[in-house]
């Protein structure tokens, strides 16, 4: 078991390191920062000394070490856009992220589960084939579009619900929330069904795709024949047996649900990591671009090695293979 | 009856004597302010802040010309020596007075390595203080621009600034956030209260302000919006007051809108494009042997090939106005004589090429950045294609901000567009850096910006007799010969000047400023 965590642990560490360093290899082509800090005016003197104090004028590996040695120490050096230390910006931006994420699995889970079961259900209702056209919809237009759509139904149109932002926050500690306040709530309804469109359908679809699947073994069959009724077959017996693929795939999602909020928060100018890591691309600011990269890349190997772990605790196939292996 | 008409003046009375109801401006545009200290990014949207909150000795009145703020008058005690008398009764928003040591380090801290505003205090050797409320402003040369720059050179607290440990702007190479960063003590008309980044800004009038404003707004909101469609849908929808830069294509609809007005006026700033005249072989051209662009005839083909009509209907959707001139009608030093553009003739484009030996034209790369100016790239695509029409093979080389100007300030292109606003509203600022010869060590704002290296040495020696000439007349005169020498030389294509929107819910008023920057002075919100 320690052995194979601890494989795990080292080949997580090595995934990161090569993110880094793509990242860092991205970023030659990405621009010079300090045409942007020094704006159009500055002389050519000035442009190489700032060059030099920022270590930029330095070979590629020069600068890849000394990132790679601060990063171990959590250290990110400090935006060139706002002059903050980049760890700061992040640990602000993080709450917002994080409950935008959050809500958005959060809705496609509670929509996706009963929207799939029932489409399983009820295969030939107008109802069914309605969602199912819909799930298509939902799949094929880009986010900021729909995005867009929802701000001018319901914020310029209707007026009901704010076009942009998170209202206002209350702080708790240093984590920022909007949940306790009704501006912050109305703000995360757009955002968040925005966000959760995209993995609400792939849910349904998948949910739906399992349960067919479920319904058609012998053990339901069974269970008919037993007289059970069709509530404790369906939600009993069927249900429980596909949840266990779709909390594997929505464990999964939720690394991409934070990583692709970058379009939603830039839609919506939501103030998370996304709108953090946009605008520093425009700027060519290099530390906040390679911290939120790292940072994302962290979420993923993260979120993989515990599903790993919990495959390996859930699974007693996997034990025995190895200990018979060891033999 | 009597009593109630006496109740009825009364009312009226407190109306009008009443304390002024609060007036909350609430605007927008795409990026957020970067920082508070006013001496740390000389970038349009942290001017326009560093506008609330600080003030200098003289700041523009409508017209741009400066002014008395801090500083109530001003002699010229010698060619370089400037004594100013400064405001008394002035209190920074901490409360404290404003004296001649604030004015004193504030031009020391303006000048320190880590500022970003020193081309504003360009030229000036020394400031001393006299007495409490006099300064004396020492300069290398007679300098007839210095008022100019002192708008842009904000008065700070020496007192505050040591308390907080800010006596030197924002540095990167210390890897800390600074105090002047995220507050400010000014003695401005508007005081920080709340700085969110990507959020919001809320700024409050300073109730002990020395001056009147014209306008009513009593606090400022500030919200960045970064996508286009969202801001204009913040517009519309009532969240925002006024929007700086409205997305291009939505300015039809919005003009329909009866909520909405739309204020237009042009910036000082010209786009324009320029060539590599200074190499024997240019780099990217099939012309081997001798550069193209030297060649006088070659330049002006380039230039009567250009249908700008065109490009301001189509391209820019009416957004433009075409010129000649290479500095804005804003701006002192403008002669109306330039303005009007050589003609769009292409059959002449093409005599000329054949007249150049250049029958069959030639290739080269246009470098064209695409996130910088109002719709760049679209207008060298139309450029290319007019190009092509005379046998001008241009093949577009387009580019993010970033590594556009990394390159181009190399002097690594053959044909570039670029665009320049006057940030002094004096035209020595764009004959200086655009016209003028680079220094031949490179330093210095000569020429930084010359990126084809034109060259006249008659220009050359009219632009740096504008530099010190301290007679209006004479100065104005040097100007206009030096762009009529530029003129005829076409050592750069004028193109057109930007027109930029502002959008606005139809309840506020504002002075529509040529260099973008929304003056809180003048805004009214009713």
């Amino acid at each position: 078991m320690l052995a194979f965590v601890l494989r795990r642990i080292l080949q997580s560490g090595l995934v990161m390191v090569v993110v880094a360093f793509i990242a860092f290899g991205l970023f030659n082509f990405v621009g010079d920062p300090v045409a942007f800090m020094l704006g159009q005016d500055a002389t050519q003197e000035e442009r190489v000394r700032l060059r030099g104090e920022l270590g930029l004028d330095q070979p590629f590996y020069v600068q890849f070490g000394r990132f790679v040695g601060n990063a171990v120490k959590g250290e990110f050096g400090v935006s060139l856009r706002q002059g903050r230390p980049v760890s700061t910006l992040l640990r602000e931006r993080l709450p917002a992220t994080i409950e935008l994420s959050v809500a958005a699995a959060l809705l496609a889970l509670f929509i996706g589960i009963p929207l799939g079961v029932y489409t399983a259900l009820r295969r030939q209702s107008w109802l069914s084939h309605m969602l199912l056209a819909a799930s298509l919809v939902g799949v094929s237009l880009p986010t900021f579009l729909i995005g867009i759509l929802l701000i001018l139904v319901f914020a310029v149109y209707l007026g009901w619900l704010p076009s942009f932002g998170r209202g206002d926050v209350v702080a708790l500690g240093w984590w920022t929330t909007g949940l306790l306040t009704q501006s912050g709530l109305k703000a995360l309804i757009l955002p968040a069904i925005t966000l959760c469109l995209f993995q609400l359908t792939l849910i349904m679809r998948l949910v739906r795709a399992e349960m067919l699947e479920v319904l058609r073994t012998d053990y339901i069959k069974f269970g008919r024949a037993r007289g059970l009724t069709d509530r404790a077959i369906h939600f009993g017996h069927a249900l429980k047996n596909t949840l266990v693929p779709v909390i594997t795939i929505t464990g999964l999602q939720l690394g991409s649900i934070i990583a692709f909020a970058i379009i939603t928060e830039t839609v919506f100018q939501w103030p998370g990591m996304g709108l953090l890591f946009i605008q520093a691309v425009n700027f060519a600011d290099i530390p906040v671009m390679a911290a939120y990269l790292c940072f994302i890349a962290l979420v993923f190997v993260l979120i993989n090695l515990v599903v790993d772990l919990l495959y390996y605790a859930v699974d007693p196939r996997l034990r025995i293979e190895r200990s018979a292996a060891a033999h | 009856m009597r009593f109630k008409l006496l109740i009825g003046a009364l009312l009226a009375a407190a109306v009008v004597a009443g304390p002024s109801a609060a007036k909350t401006l609430r605007w927008a545009s795409q990026g957020d302010i970067l920082t508070f200290d006013p001496m740390s990014q000389n970038e349009s949207l942290n001017n326009t802040f560093s506008d609330y909150i600080y003030e200098g000795l003289v700041r523009y009145n409508k017209q741009f010309v400066p002014e008395p703020a801090l500083a109530t008058s001003w002699t010229r005690v010698s060619p370089t020596v400037w004594r100013f008398s400064l405001r008394r009764n002035v209190k920074f928003h901490d409360g404290s007075s404003m004296n001649a040591d604030d004015v004193v380090f504030s031009f020391q801290r303006v000048l320190a390595p880590s500022s970003n505003m020193k081309v504003y205090a360009q030229g000036i050797k020394e400031t001393r203080k006299v007495d409490d409320y006099t300064v004396e402003i020492v300069t290398d040369g007679p300098n007839p621009v210095l008022l100019r720059g002192l708008v842009d050179v904000k008065v700070m607290s020496k007192a505050w600034a040591t308390k907080h440990n800010v006596l030197n702007p924002q540095d990167y190479v210390k890897k800390e956030e600074t105090h002047a960063a995220r507050n400010a003590n000014g003695t401005g008309q508007f005081m920080l209260k709340s700085f969110e980044a990507d959020v919001r800004t809320v700024l409050v009038a300073n109730p002990n302000w020395w001056d009147k404003a014209e306008g009513n707004v009593t606090e400022i909101v500030y919200r960045p919006i970064k996508q286009d469609s969202t801001r204009a849908a913040a517009l519309l929808s009532n969240e925002i007051d006024l929007v700086l830069d409205p997305p291009t294509q939505d300015i039809p609809r919005l003009r329909q809108n009866s909520a909405i007005k739309i204020a237009d006026g042009t910036e000082t700033r010209i786009i324009f494009l320029g060539f590599d005249q200074w190499r024997d072989e240019s780099p990217y051209t099939d012309v081997k042997g001798k550069n193209p662009f030297k060649d006088k005839r070659v330049r002006q083909a380039l230039y009567q090939a250009i249908d700008i009509e065109a490009i301001r209907r189509a391209t820019m959707r009416g957004l433009a106005v075409p010129t000649g001139s290479m500095i804005a009608p804003q701006v002192n030093g403008y002669f109306e004589e330039f303005a009007k553009r050589l003609p769009h003739d292409e059959a002449a484009a093409k005599r000329l090429l054949s007249e150049a030996g250049y029958p069959n034209g030639f290739s080269f790369t246009l470098d064209c950045p695409n996130n910088r100016y109002i719709n760049d790239e679209e207008i060298c695509i139309a450029i290319t294609a007019m190009w092509a029409k005379v046998g001008l093979k241009a093949k577009l080389n387009a580019m993010p901000r970033a590594t556009y100007f990394q390159k181009i300030q190399k002097f690594d292109t053959s044909v570039y567009l670029l665009g320049w606003a006057t940030a002094t509203f004096d035209g020595l600022y764009t004959l200086q850096s655009l016209i003028r010869s680079p220094a031949a060590d490179g330093k210095g704002a000569d020429g930084n910006f010359n990126l084809g290296k034109y060259s006249n040495a008659k220009a050359d020696a009219l632009i740096d007799q504008v530099k010190t000439e301290i007679d209006d007349a004479k100065r104005n005169q040097a100007m206009r010969d030096a762009q009529r020498i530029h003129a005829e030389d076409i050592g750069h294509i004028p193109l057109h000047q930007q027109v930029i929107p502002w959008a606005m819910r139809s309840n506020v008023s504002v002075f529509h400023r040529a260099d973008n920057r929304l003056d809180g002075r003048w805004v009214r919100v009713d």
